[in-house]
């Protein structure tokens, strides 16, 4: 500003408020860091598509003859079908005495050479509905005193019943599947049972860690659940659920798979476990099978499906299609584009690197 | 008495008033008014009086005797300075108001998807949750399926609220505060002589630099150095002080400037060095011991005639020594018997045009001195009246030269399509030498218009040629395109393709008329088809007035760049205000937003330090949306299969520390210290500052590219797990797809997902950006397995129900395969598809 309002006079006595210091002269501060400046070259990005294709296509063809090899076999016991034999026990109630049962007979066409799971399957069950799911008390699961006595908000309206606290709480527990599935091995008219374990199906971590049972004085866990009460739903309290103590009240294996609420509203629990033998006989080998159903648990109001499953597993867990065949797909679908990236490459590559910066 | 005047207004040419004193009527115009802060001096007394001095009316004090004569305490409102002074605007980017725009499009977002998934909710509890209360029964309150809907809409209103980045505004500012610094740690933008750095002083506007399409320039002090240094004079028709030829162009920058920054600075900005040229010898002051040292003359002629002691020649100087101060009017005989000692401040410009034009040299003349023998009258502002009396006896030229580097500048400026516009006080014809000199008028413009109608229908005809000699000019070039042209009332961009380069100056009185409502489009037309705009004699309102008015109808980011108290208006209006800390006091710096010493620096704050911080807010920002959306959606397509129960797909400690910890420094690092080409290839190819102007980098659509991006990655993030989980089992053959395991690999793949996005939108990799990005990775498992350990679960098992898990979900291949496939989809069409864009469409930068 030339033109003389020299006003600036006044103010100008302040000028020696600007800095005087000279900048350091460090890499930071002048922005000169050492830095790797990594460019998507055709150098570097076609290498990595035919890369990623030539990994993931072995990897998903691995995937898919394994879960190919899993032998997996699956009844739906619902009885929804008025031909099932279960159709009798469809509008079964909780409490209804005798428990309904019924037995389907079926035919395993390959046998199962190694060890074989046993589980139920629900669907159309919402275990992850957020009321659901948060209805439960852990501390009252990890064997707190205070908490099997005074169980959570979060576990209404499960909470209590007739004043006294119910143990274990809430809505999740309250709708433990209590069927009771047996298996026998049809030979020639006669019912060979097969033994079913039922240890060793909870996580450890569970087992060892997240549910205990109260402690006390005494071993006697009748003596501990004192003061509590069974779920609205159980036909018997949480102390009468196995007949081995360390199988027995919270850590119960039935009860803590149970409790590991699912994902999705389709999903299978693991039931039981049916051990090989020897080496000389599979588990299952090929031949005609009877499933009894103590069926108790009604899921026809809500449209749900109960099944039970029988599979065996490999490295990689159980039958698993998708993930082979989507690695496949994926691995395939990079290896085609790194060969239309290296047409256009090739295309125009040329191109750009003559064009020059115009100025 | 009483005075009656004019009431309060911000014209400073202008005063009307009549004072009422004993009876008697004495008129009082402008030649009666000091403005505020003026001194006067030489004046042994004088009657004051107050007007204008703010809310309390008239009339406030007189006082008598000396300097200073009249000061206002406080500077009043209603005084005519203050009223040009414009008023102070809380500043924002463009990119501030567009992200508001966008998180309010993103609330609108949120609450759609609460709809939605509230009506999908109220449809579930009709259809399925009212027979699934056998073992879920609806909660107390809860009679309707419809009222479930409604409470599960202010449920998801709050689980998505992620989408909403809160955190951006902090992280934002941060960044800016980040460019800031570096702007103040650049040694580069220091100026050793003034020891003084560039100043940010403001953290709000760094990436608005970026984006600088209008730049207004005041002159002296801008441009020019305001220091004056005596060049020539005149002494009775004959001229002193001829540069030799060898010598133009740099000739004077030597040491002898002190406000030059070459000489500290080892490298200046533009790389050149040294002198051009062989300078010839000054002439030899040594034989006057009280000679300035620093002084450089080279006509010796003047020297001569001091010598031989030429009568005029001495009056000369005796009249340059006794009246230093130039005075409109003369008091009294200056103490010398003949009653010489006047000097009338002057621009008449024919003897300086006289120089200009012969010489052709680098330089300004600004003031020229008049010494009369004897006493005259002074009417008028001095300009168009040279007084009637009295003998001419010389002319000093005193010269201002051009501060260093500002021609490269102004040349690197235009070629980065800014243009800049010189809004002065200074008269025309210096405003145009200083035009030539700084290189913004050429001898090879077309044709330089020249505006100074005193009327509106001059001015508007004027404007009018001008337009019509541009246009016919552009249809006899480019007449291979028949354009229709519009109506140049409609706002324009017909003018924008002018062939031919021209240049607009226009004076302030015809700037008046200009920037009248009806006509200021029509002005605004013209100029901007022009290659340079001048306006001189503008007052510091007007240049407030034409920064305003670019503003408005180009839409356009401006910034103005000046030194002096009359700069504060046009600083304060514009965009971005530049203050350089010169010789004219510290107003226009502590009203400024940047700050520096030279003109030249602004080339680095705008072409590097502007460009850089743009680019990083942008790749900032586009990121954190994506980041943000892809979090979020996740929830979205869960909802699906929960019974739109607003279950969260996560861990409520991964939701809380997403943003915070997991995802946050990573971008910051990206947003304070990337680059993406080094500073000097954005100083040798302005070009690159581009995308700024025409705000390429984030935009509306850059934004739904984001978006999109997020919403595709959060699709795979959920669909991917779900159709693995549906029937897996773990390999101890228990079940995979328990809630947990499937939150934990949901997460897990997340912040891989959104790590390798950050690593590949970082274009430069610094230690710091290593830290931060792998330091993340490591900070989110190490508090995975920290949450899901047994210990914590022990203290609180309520609130870490979620032990073990981390441990028994990564433990399993399938998890492993599923996140290595959900990051390869997420991250394999980005790659390719920035690939493709590089070899397709490649940007400047690429």
């Amino acid at each position: 500003g030339g033109v003389g309002l020299s006003g600036g006079g006044a103010a100008g006595g302040g000028g020696g408020a600007v800095k005087t210091r000279k900048p350091d002269n460090t890499a930071f501060k002048q922005q000169r860091l050492p830095a790797w400046q990594p460019i998507l070259t055709a150098g570097t990005v076609l290498p990595a598509f035919f890369i990623i294709g030539l990994i993931f296509i072995p990897i998903g063809i691995g995937i898919f003859v394994t879960s190919n090899n899993i032998r997996e076999y699956e009844i739906d016991y619902t009885g929804t079908e008025p031909s099932s034999p279960c159709n009798k026990c469809l509008n079964v109630s909780w409490d209804s005495t005798p428990p309904c049962t019924c037995t389907i007979d079926f035919t395993l066409e390959h046998s199962f050479e190694s060890n074989v799971f046993m589980y139920y399957g629900l669907s159309n069950f919402y275990q992850n509905h957020r009321r659901y799911v948060k209805s439960r008390d852990d501390s009252q699961l990890n064997g707190d005193n205070s908490s099997l006595l005074n169980p959570s908000k979060e576990c209404e309206p499960y909470r209590t019943n007739e004043d006294k606290p119910i143990a274990p709480c809430g809505a999740i527990a309250n709708s433990m599947f209590n069927d009771t599935l047996e298996l026998y091995r049809l030979d020639n008219d006669t019912r060979i049972p097969i033994p079913l374990i039922k240890k060793g199906i909870a996580w450890w971590t569970d087992k060892n860690v997240k549910f205990r049972n109260p402690s006390g004085d005494t071993n006697n866990l009748t003596a501990l659940f004192q003061g509590t009460t069974k779920p609205v739903n159980w036909p018997k309290p949480v102390y009468m659920l196995d007949s081995e103590p360390d199988n027995n009240g919270f850590i119960n294996e039935d009860f803590i798979v149970w409790m590991r609420t699912a994902a999705l509203p389709t999903f299978r629990k693991l039931y039981r476990l049916i051990e090989r033998k020897n080496n000389f006989q599979p588990t299952l080998q090929a031949g005609k099978y009877s499933l009894d159903i103590t069926y108790n648990y009604p899921v026809h109001s809500f449209d749900g499906r109960k099944r039970m499953i029988l599979s065996t597993i490999s490295w990689m867990g159980g039958k698993n299609p998708f993930l082979g065949i989507a690695y496949i797909t994926v691995g395939s679908i990079c290896f085609f584009l790194g060969v239309v990236l290296l047409i256009i490459h090739h295309k125009y590559g040329n191109r750009n690197t003559s064009a020059d910066i115009p100025n | 008495g009483e005075v009656v005047c004019e009431p309060p207004n911000n014209k400073l040419d202008k005063f009307g008033g009549t004072l009422y004193w004993k009876e008697h009527k004495y008129p009082l115009s402008n030649q009666n008014m000091l403005l505020r802060g003026c001194v006067l001096r030489n004046t042994e007394w004088c009657f004051g009086l107050v007007i204008f001095a703010g809310g309390r009316g008239a009339a406030a004090a007189a006082r008598g005797a000396g300097p200073p004569l009249t000061r206002v305490p406080r500077p009043g409102p209603d005084t005519k300075l203050m009223q040009n002074s414009g008023r102070t605007k809380f500043k924002r980017t463009s990119i501030d108001r567009l992200m508001n725009t966008l998180v309010l499009w993103i609330f609108g977002f949120l609450v759609c998807m609460g709809v939605i998934l509230a009506i999908g909710n109220a449809i579930w509890e009709h259809e399925v949750g009212a027979r699934f209360q056998v073992y879920l029964p609806w909660p107390e309150g809860v009679h309707s399926a419809f009222f479930s809907g409604f409470l599960s809409f202010w449920s998801y209103i709050i689980i998505l609220n992620t989408v909403v980045p809160i955190s951006l505004y902090v992280s934002v500012e941060i960044l800016r505060l980040g460019h800031s610094y570096f702007i103040n740690w650049d040694k580069k933008m220091y100026c050793a002589a003034r020891r003084a750095a560039a100043e940010a002083r403001t953290t709000t506007l760094s990436e608005e630099l970026g984006q600088v399409e209008y730049v207004f320039s005041d002159k002296t002090g801008t441009l020019t150095q305001n220091v004056m240094v005596f060049s020539k004079c005149s002494v009775n028709g004959r001229s002193y002080g001829e540069r030799p030829r060898g010598s133009r162009g740099r000739g004077a920058a030597g040491p002898a400037q002190p406000a030059s920054c070459s000489a500290g600075d080892a490298q200046d900005v533009l790389g050149h060095k040294g002198e051009l040229g062989q300078r010839p010898e000054p002439v030899d002051f040594s034989s006057n011991p009280l000679a300035d040292p620093g002084f450089q003359f080279w006509d010796a002629g003047l020297l001569e005639a001091v010598r031989r002691g030429q009568p005029l020649v001495h009056d000369f100087f005796r009249l340059l020594a006794l009246c230093h101060t130039v005075m409109p009017e003369e008091k009294s005989p200056g103490g010398r018997g003949d009653g010489t000692g006047t000097a009338g401040t002057a621009g008449t410009a024919g003897m300086a045009r006289g120089w200009h034009g012969d010489s052709g040299e680098n330089m300004g003349t600004v003031g020229t001195a008049w010494g009369w023998r004897g006493r005259h009258r002074d009417g008028g502002d001095g300009e168009d009246s040279v007084g009637t009396v009295g003998t001419l006896l010389g002319a000093t030229a005193i010269e201002d030269k051009l501060q260093q580097g500002v021609p490269e500048t102004i040349a690197v400026l235009t070629l980065a399509n800014i243009k800049i516009w010189v809004l002065t006080g200074d008269k025309q014809e210096t405003a145009v030498n200083i035009g030539y000199s700084c290189k913004m008028l050429t001898d090879d413009m077309t044709e330089v218009f020249v505006v100074s109608g005193r009327t509106v229908l001059e001015v508007r005809e004027e404007l009018r040629q001008a337009r019509e000699k541009m246009m016919a000019a552009s249809r006899s070039v480019g007449n291979g395109f028949c354009q229709e042209k519009v109506p140049s009332s409609k706002l324009p961009s017909v003018l924008e393709a002018v062939a031919g380069e021209y240049a607009l100056v226009i004076n302030g009185h015809s700037l008046a008329h200009a920037l009248e409502a009806d006509m200021e489009v029509e002005f605004l037309e013209t100029a901007c088809a022009c290659k340079a705009v001048i306006c001189c004699r503008v007052t510091p309102l007007q240049k407030a007035q034409v920064v305003e008015l670019v503003k408005k109808y180009k839409k356009a980011v401006t910034l103005a760049i000046g030194d002096g108290a009359n700069d504060v208006s046009m600083i304060k209006t514009a965009h971005i205000g530049v203050g350089i800390s010169g010789q004219e006091g510290i107003q226009a710096v502590l009203a400024s937003d940047y700050s520096f010493s030279q003109f030249k620096f602004l080339q680095r704050l705008l072409l590097v330090h502007g460009r850089w911080s743009y680019l990083r807010m942008c790749k900032f920002l586009c990121y954190f949306f994506y980041k943000n959306f892809a979090f979020t959606m996740v929830h979205f397509w869960f909802g699906f299969f929960c019974g739109f129960s607003a279950q969260t797909v996560y861990d409520q400690y991964f939701i809380t520390l997403y943003n915070i910890v997991y995802t946050s420094l990573p971008v910051l690092a990206m947003g304070i210290f990337d680059q993406d080409v080094p500073e000097q290839r954005s100083m040798e190819y302005p070009k690159l500052y581009e995308p700024g102007q025409l705000n390429l980098l984030f935009n509306k659509r850059e934004f739904f590219i984001c978006i999109a991006q997020g919403i595709y990655t959060s699709v795979l993030m959920f669909f991917i797990p779900y159709g693995v989980f549906t029937d897996a089992t773990r390999d101890d053959g228990a079940q995979l797809a328990d809630y947990q395991s499937f939150a934990v690999t949901v997460a897990t793949s997340l912040v891989i997902v959104v790590s390798v996005q950050i690593g590949l939108d970082t274009g430069f990799w610094t230690a710091i950006n290593h830290f931060f990005i792998w330091g993340s990775l490591a900070a989110y498992f190490a508090i995975l397995f920290a949450m899901h350990s047994d210990g914590l679960f022990h203290m609180f098992p309520n609130q870490f129900c979620f032990v073990g898990s981390a441990p028994a979900a990564l433990a399993q291949p399938a998890v492993w395969l599923t996140i290595g496939l959900t990051t390869v989809v997420c991250v394999a069409p980005v790659v390719a598809l920035r690939f493709l864009k590089l070899h397709l469409r490649p940007q400047l930068s690429d």
